[in-house]
């Protein structure tokens, strides 16, 4: 473990600091300043970043920067040390490079808006929080960026404060999030108290020798509590019913913390504690199950709803799904690689639907769109590779994570995920080219649409970038039966280890996985999967437009389920949110706190005052019943003195 | 001459039962008397049966002791001091209440 | 001898104390304080201390009960009136004096048995030349501090004595 100075804390400061001085000073100033302000700190960090990504070396052993002490509890310390490995290089690259093309986005899409100065300080805000998370070297200091992250989005989501479904939003976001930080919290604490530590290398180091797990050990519920955690940040099943709702937020906001980086915290940290999860193959296999139903889940709403940013969160979840999935059956790098290819792609679809809302004048609705190809022609291009991209067309960024994900799922023996996998697959491939096509092709079907026009520089330019990004991003991760080198997981190795390593506990009724023949065929079923998909959307929307409203008609009852997201939400508030609001208001409040509470307080007062009463009338000015007071105290005196002091 | 169980000589101890008795009557004149004038009268009262104490104390020693009169004749000259100032300070009350009644005095609350 | 004149004396001290409380009108009662100081005076002849006798009436009965007489005859008093505006004091006087009394005395009852006498038989009659000497001798300082003491009080008396004219 190096220990020479990198001077990481600068990272996450210079986004601070704009947060700081947009939201101290900001008030007032003009579009230009702050924009510049904000989108400087970013692109600074995004600099330094890349200049440490060549220079500095973190390959073989981590580098741990320690910057301050903070908690020493006896046997337990917990400092503010920043750590730099692949994973959070990988990791903070993704977030300041994405972000910064976000934040200039920003500055043209909330030009008209107000609060201007107040959206791009906790956006660079949101920054700080989210390195602070990725370069954290213990879990204590991940935990703050967390929770950081977790404000940070319900201060965004609820950026249009005014509106009751705004604040909503950001409450429920906030809300569910806390409930899978209870099981953080909880991990944590046992991770406390079996290895005494809290910092990564310590933690990691303790567990080495352990043997790995058949059944529930310390382990595996560690394990289970921080994927608890997890499933609240990145909205995996059951905790995810906070993200669509997020759409509240500016559109920004939702590419940022939605798509790109917040939502992946989760991945991350499953990924930052692999070593803990190989030794746990139960909470490896709940991971995979829980990402492959949650992709498979989303997919399935996603296929009938028609806001476009809803169809996009949705997507959101499922490909997060993805992410769990290769976690979950061992291929930590793979999941890493979608996250990074996710965050182009997913990112360029939110920009871009900001783009087609902005020309839509704020409407959301793709059955009012249709025809926008001409009219907004970069954005139809570059949204139309990121659809082909996030579809698994070959050679694109998606074609390459999302291949990894599925092959390293079937050569670990888990074929029926494999299976569930490939049909989610598909079903992405057809709902966001249901999307292409509603938007861009067909005839305008709206005043709005028929005079949508193409947004300003600042906009587009970040879009072609991402797109670039798309279009060359996989090629880090390609394999060797293509040709190539599979850098990233050579790269990512020392942080999450090689894949194959991953299945020592299990019976090996795998496929060999080094067959290169079998993964060459794996990787055509998951573009036939793509492309069917397509094809179908293709069918459905352009060349017989009408076959939506006639399916649509035809299977009502289920249409139904899924439009309404399978009722999950009314279910929630049946099962949590109304007995708890009773309990609170008819049980805490009115007989907790205003009965016993308030009671006790003023019954205290009422009796201090009580005695204060009677306890004043010894003062009379009388001066007899003074001497009298003075003649009993004489006697008393007298009386002890006599009866026991004088024995 | 006298019966025997009258004894020859009075024992120390009876003058001091006196003295106490004296002085339980002063506490008690002090207590339940309305009059001002009565009540400083039962503060003279009780360092009268003080001064007999002292001056049976100083006859208890087996050479008679002047200490103790001494004593009594200081408690004496600053008994006549506060009984000066004392009284003066009763005609001025009586000046501005018109009223010798102890229980009119009663501003020494808050 | 010595002993009847002790009960004489001690009842006329007792009784005259009693009436000083039992009386009504404040004269009386002054009247009743100076009989005590008599009685007083005459039991410390017995116990030996003529000049402490002799001083007791002059100074005691003769100035300071002369000075309660004017006082009360200057100010017209009358007798008491039977209001009681204090509680404690009426209602728990009884029981603390008798609780008080019983006290004091059982406590010199322990410490004082009655074998312990006094010693009339060692009187000399010069009792006045050692009180002066010890006055001027040990106890100086203080003989001079409280006729500092008295120009005090005169003072003091005669301001507060004045009418503001």
């Amino acid at each position: 473990m190096e220990r020479t100075d990198l001077h990481l804390w600068v990272l996450p400061l210079l986004p601070l600091l704009g947060a700081a001085v947009n939201g101290f000073f900001g008030k007032g100033r003009s579009r230009g300043v702050i924009g510049g302000i904000a989108c400087t700190t970013v692109g600074l960090a995004f600099v330094y970043a890349v200049y440490l990504f060549f220079t500095a070396s973190y390959a073989e052993h981590a580098h741990i920067e320690f910057i301050a002490p903070w908690i020493a509890a006896g046997a337990f310390h917990a400092d503010f040390a920043l750590y730099l490995d692949p994973l959070s290089m990988l990791m903070t690259l993704v977030v300041t490079g994405v972000g910064f093309l976000i934040h200039v986005y920003a500055t043209a899409y909330m030009a008209e808006e107000d609060g201007f100065y107040r959206f791009f300080s906790y956006l660079n805000l949101f920054m700080f929080f989210m390195l602070t998370l990725v370069l954290a070297g213990n879990y204590l200091l991940l935990f703050v960026g967390w929770e950081g992250v977790g404000l940070c989005s319900y201060l965004l989501i609820g950026f249009y404060y005014l509106k009751k479904s705004a604040g909503d939003a950001g409450k429920k976001a906030f809300i569910v999030n806390r409930i899978g930080d209870f099981g953080f919290v909880l991990g944590m604490f046992l991770i406390i108290s079996t290895a005494g530590s809290l910092d990564y290398d310590k933690v990691f180091m303790a567990f080495r020798g352990s043997s790995v797990e058949n059944g529930m050990g310390p382990i595996t519920i560690i394990c289970l509590l921080l994927l608890a955690g997890a499933c609240g940040k990145s909205a995996q099943l059951p905790l995810y019913v906070w993200l669509p709702d997020a759409m509240e937020g500016p559109t920004p906001v939702s590419a940022l913390i939605h798509a790109a980086t917040m939502v992946t915290a989760g991945v991350y940290m499953v990924a930052r504690s692999s070593p803990l999860f190989v030794k746990a193959p139960d909470a490896m296999t709940a991971v995979a199950i829980v990402g492959c139903a949650t992709s498979l889940f989303a997919a399935t709403i996603g296929l009938v709803q028609t806001d476009i940013k809803k169809v996009l969160a949705y997507s959101t979840v499922s490909q997060l799904g993805y992410m769990f999935l290769a976690c979950g059956v061992g291929a930590f790098s793979a999941g890493i690689f979608h996250v990074m290819t996710h965050a182009f792609f997913k990112a360029l679809l939110f920009l871009g639907a900001g783009s087609v809302i902005t020309a839509m004048h704020h409407d959301q609705e793709m059955t009012n769109m249709g025809g926008l190809r001409k009219k907004i022609p970069i954005t139809f291009a570059t949204m139309t590779i990121a659809c082909l991209a996030i579809a698994g067309f070959p050679g694109l960024a998606g074609f390459f994570s999302k291949d990894e994900i599925l092959w390293q799922t079937y050569s670990h023996g888990h074929a029926w995920m494999w299976a569930l996998g490939t049909l989610t697959a598909a079903m992405t491939a057809f709902y966001m080219f249901r999307l292409l096509f509603l938007t861009f092709f067909g005839e305008p079907r709206s005043d709005h649409a028929h005079h949508a026009h193409e947004s300003p520089r600042s906009m587009t330019v970040p879009l072609i970038v991402l797109a670039v990004m798309s279009v060359i991003g996989g090629f880090v991760g390609v394999p060797h039966v293509w040709g190539g080198h599979n850098e990233i997981e050579k790269f990512l190795e020392p942080s999450v280890g090689a894949p194959a390593m991953h299945v020592a506990g299990e019976a090996s009724d795998a496929p060999a996985e080094s067959d290169p023949t079998a993964e060459r065929l794996f990787s055509l079923y998951a573009v036939l999967a793509g492309f069917s998909g397509i094809g179908f959307a293709y069918y459905a929307y352009v060349a017989k437009p009408d076959t939506g409203r006639r399916l649509s008609e035809k299977f009502h009852g289920a249409y139904q389920v899924l439009l309404k997201k399978y009722y999950v939400d009314e279910l929630y508030d049946v099962l949590f949110v109304h007995p708890i609001n009773w309990v609170s208001r008819a049980f805490l409040w009115h007989v907790v706190d205003s009965g016993v509470i308030d009671g006790t307080a003023n019954g205290l007062a009422d009796g201090a005052q009580a005695v204060g009463g009677v306890a004043k009338r010894i003062q009379s000015g009388l001066i007899r019943s003074y001497a009298a007071w003075i003649v009993i105290g004489a006697v008393s005196v007298l009386l002890y003195m006599t009866m026991v002091w004088a024995k | 001459m006298l019966p025997n169980y009258i004894p020859a000589h009075v024992p120390i101890s009876w003058y001091l039962i006196l003295s106490a008795m004296l002085f339980v009557l002063g506490v008690a004149g002090f207590l339940l008397k309305r009059n001002i004038v009565t009540v400083f009268m039962s503060i003279e009262l009780m360092l009268n049966a003080v001064n007999l104490s002292f001056i049976a104390f100083g006859f208890m020693q087996h050479t008679v002791a002047v200490n103790a009169q001494v004593f009594v004749f200081f408690v004496m000259v600053v008994a006549a001091a506060e009984a000066a100032v004392g009284l003066a300070i009763i005609i001025m009350v009586h000046r501005n209440r018109k009223s010798l009644n102890v229980d009119d005095i009663e501003l020494m609350k808050f | 001898m010595e002993t009847i004149l002790f009960f004489v004396f001690a009842a006329l001290a007792l009784g005259s104390a009693i009436n000083l409380i039992r009386e009504s009108h404040p004269i009386y009662s002054a009247l009743s304080l100076v009989a005590v100081m008599g009685a007083l005076a005459g039991l410390y002849l017995l116990l030996g201390a003529e000049f402490i006798a002799v001083v007791q009436v002059i100074v005691y009965a003769g100035a300071i009960m002369v000075l309660f007489i004017f006082v009360l005859m200057l100010l017209n008093a009358e007798e008491e009136v039977k209001i009681d505006r204090t509680k404690i004091a009426v209602r728990l006087g009884y029981p603390l004096l008798v609780l008080l009394a019983v006290e004091i005395i059982s406590v010199l009852r322990a410490k004082f048995p009655s074998e312990i006498t006094s010693h009339a038989d060692l009187l000399n009659g010069d009792n006045t030349r050692e009180v002066g000497r010890m006055l001027f001798d040990n106890y100086l300082l203080p003989f001079e501090v409280t006729s500092v003491l008295m120009l005090v009080a005169i003072m003091g008396a005669v301001v507060m004595g004045k009418r503001k004219s």
